[in-house]
């Protein structure tokens, strides 16, 4: 085993020993020609929507890496709390890694409070972990939950600023699904509505901006009940063949 | 403990930033002669020192202390001078229950007086020190730490 003379103890969290050789090798690399491979992105259109008695979370389900398609079926509402999900847009690791550490210490904040977590303190836990960063964590994120105040929804960018808003969209279809929620959002919806808007604001998304495509996502929170709908509505189904292969071979 | 420390991740105002840890640069171990020490950290180039390989190199490396004295500043002005000094105190005393610096202690007193027990950030994550693959020179690190060296 390899000792190394060093004074002090080691610590743990984001090491930047290896920036320098990065950078270098990437130059390199340019210098041939060649790019190095981009990280997964969620290139995405999510939203959410306040409601009457709840909030509605909606998502595609397209991950791209550069000019691929990643994982059609990717999971992009994840799990804060019982009552609060957090839809993500931005680097698809950024997003699944600050939406579990967030949910762990929203869990260990409820166990030593004894209560359900609030919307308001899992937004201020992201904004200020992300502003420590300087958005170099590209995650942007949808936060909705329903707690003992009611129904709150948050829009988190990758440098941490926090929006409290009725409606709001976010990633490379948010546009389109802005437009729709212009359009025909009004307060106090029910349940049949919202999900419809929703469903539209995202499968206008899913059309008009090529980060995003695949499935529609949804998922319902309302005070006690949580419906994770997954899919709720295979926007673009994949073909199926006509001719059975073996009898389309040319026989010898 | 609560009552006195139930700010967690202050920004603190403008007044308070003068006793953040100022950015000094990225620290040659400055040994015998006022020259750097070779034969302990290796050798010496000038981009290293000055520019930081990464633009959140130097925040990150003083972020906690930042924190501690962004706390420690505010809890004096609104609570007066016995109440930051009653808990560094109980900080200094708590930082003592350790193992020898080679070996991996658990710091429980220290985190739990920091409240770092009812958290999880990237600190607990990645770059765990229990699982790193070097090990400190055990003779080394000791007369460092006696202050033999």
């Amino acid at each position: 085993m390899a000792t190394l003379s060093v004074c002090q103890q080691p610590i743990g969290g984001f090491s930047f020993e290896y920036c320098k050789r990065n950078a270098v090798l990437e130059f390199e690399c340019n210098k041939l020609g060649h790019s190095i491979p981009a990280a997964r992105k969620t290139g995405t259109t999510i939203c959410g929507v306040v409601f009457k008695d709840g909030i509605v979370l909606g998502a595609d389900t397209r991950a791209t890496e550069g000019m691929i398609v990643a994982d059609k079926n990717c999971s992009k509402i994840h799990y804060i709390s019982p009552n609060i999900y957090c839809c993500g847009a931005g680097t698809a690791a950024d997003t699944e890694m600050t939406t579990q550490i967030i949910s762990s210490n929203l869990e260990l904040h409820s166990l030593s409070t004894g209560r359900l977590p609030r919307v308001a303190t899992a937004n201020r836990m992201l904004k200020q972990m992300l502003f420590r960063y300087q958005g170099h964590i590209g995650a942007a994120l949808v936060l909705g939950g329903v707690d003992c105040n009611g129904p709150h929804l948050y829009s988190i960018y990758p440098h941490g600023s926090t929006d409290k808003l009725p409606y709001v969209t976010m990633g490379s279809g948010s546009l389109a699904a802005m437009a729709v929620f212009e359009d025909r959002y009004e307060q106090n919806m029910e349940e049949e509505d919202a999900k419809r808007l929703v469903r539209d604001a995202i499968a206008a998304g899913i059309f008009n901006d090529l980060g995003s495509g695949s499935n529609i996502d949804l998922c319902v929170i309302t005070k006690g009940k949580v419906d994770y709908l997954r899919p709720h509505d295979m926007a673009n189904k994949k073909g199926v063949r006509r001719v059975h292969e073996l009898e389309a071979l040319p026989r010898p | 403990i609560c009552d006195f420390l139930c700010i967690k991740n202050t920004r603190g105002l403008r007044s308070q930033l003068k006793d953040s840890v100022p950015v000094t640069g990225l620290g040659t171990q400055i040994g015998a002669y006022g020259v750097q020490d070779t034969l302990r950290s290796g050798f010496s180039s000038v981009k290293n020192e000055l520019l930081p390989s990464h633009a959140l190199e130097l925040s990150e490396k003083n972020f906690q202390l930042n924190q501690d004295k962004m706390n420690f500043s505010t809890l004096r002005n609104i609570q007066g001078l016995h109440a930051p000094l009653k808990l560094q105190m109980e900080y200094r005393a708590a930082r003592q229950i350790q193992r020898l610096p080679f070996l991996q202690s658990s710091h429980l007193a220290l985190d739990t007086l920091k409240g770092n027990d009812e958290s999880i950030s990237f600190e607990d994550i990645l770059n765990d020190p229990a699982q790193s693959e070097m090990m400190g020179e055990p003779h080394i690190m000791v007369e460092y730490k006696l202050g033999l060296m």
